[in-house]
């Protein structure tokens, strides 16, 4: 499988938009139909690229929303002051166009014969790779065990909060709010730490296999903390996406 | 500025090696530490984009493009692939 993967070419394609999901205030899942896609596997991303009418070009990336075999959809989060994001959320429309090259990554991906436990830690719109995964483990069958910690700012800002309100078989959400909670909030409501992860990780003895993805802060809070508590470094994938996004 | 990881280069990497590359080993060619490129330390919005050693800090790679042409500096690393 991956032979085939590794020799392609990488080009540019273009993209039609086929729909625009609203998933916070914030936060949009655009579907995209593009004529030559090869597929890809859970936890990969894609570049894409806007050109304005002088020619400056700005690039980013974004990571695949959407299991292998769904319709190819990323979900994007608005960075105020970015240069591409505001216009994926807030311009773009059902049927434009946009340019893009993918699948990108064979690192930060998951097929089940990677087994687990599974633990996922996400920060933000870091959740959007996790849930791809999540999404492949439901439709290949697998049961591999799986913990999901989500770290958002508000409750308002926990991207497919619906999707995970219902988890499938085997897959525990443990949420924590680290802005502000709603009255009656139950869960955690900290900066994920050493000392929460004492508390919802697999121990290390289960041979865990953990993806986390987010802002670098976040990441490298939480992937030094498994390591220390006896996680191999090379069972801890992990994801940066910078000082973007909130946790 | 923060950095992001080789992850975010995957792309890059890509086009100028013609494949896949986050999951390649990597060896620094000053401290010798190992890990995958997915896991270096990487500043994109230095003039061109730095990749450095998670560990030392050292610099192991460097991408400038200029008009569709990228020059690759790869003078940092001891072992890639």
């Amino acid at each position: 499988m991956a032979g085939t993967a590794l020799r392609r070419r990488l080009t540019w394609q273009v993209a039609k938009v086929s729909a625009v999901i609203v998933e916070t205030s914030s936060v949009r899942t655009l579907t995209l139909d593009v004529p030559d896609w090869p597929g890809h596997q859970a936890g990969q991303h894609l570049d894409i690229r806007l050109t304005d009418e002088d020619g400056y070009v700005a690039e980013r990336s974004y990571s695949i929303a959407s299991a292998p075999g769904e319709p190819l959809a990323i979900t994007v989060e608005r960075l105020d002051d970015g240069e591409v994001s505001p216009y994926l959320t807030d311009e773009l429309r059902t049927g434009d166009d946009l340019e893009l090259r993918g699948p990108i990554g064979g690192y930060f991906v998951w097929e089940p014969e990677n087994g687990g436990p599974l633990l996922l830690l996400a920060g933000g719109s870091g959740i959007v790779p996790l849930r791809s995964i999540l999404r492949h483990r439901e439709r290949t069958g697998s049961t591999v065990p799986v913990r999901l910690l989500y770290s958002s700012r508000t409750l308002n800002d926990v991207i497919y909060r619906a999707e995970f309100d219902q988890p499938a078989s085997g897959v525990e959400v443990i949420y924590t709010l680290t802005r502000s909670q709603p009255p009656d909030w139950s869960g955690y409501a900290r900066r994920a730490d050493a000392a929460l992860l004492a508390e919802v990780a697999w121990p290390a003895t289960a041979m865990p296999l953990a993806y986390v993805c987010g802002p670098t802060s976040f990441v490298e809070a939480v992937s030094q903390a498994l390591v220390q508590s006896g996680y191999p470094p090379e069972r801890v994938k992990t994801e940066r996406f910078g000082a973007t996004g909130g946790t | 500025m923060e950095a992001v990881d080789g992850n975010a280069i995957g792309g890059l990497l890509h086009e100028v090696f013609g494949t896949e590359m986050t999951d390649a080993a990597s060896v620094c060619g000053s401290c010798g530490a190992a890990r995958p490129v997915a896991e270096l330390a990487v500043y994109l919005r230095a003039p061109g984009t730095v990749v450095r050693c998670r560990s030392c800090d050292s610099v192991l790679m460097v991408f400038v493009t200029i008009h569709d042409r990228t020059c690759v500096d790869l003078l940092g690393l001891a072992v890639l692939g």
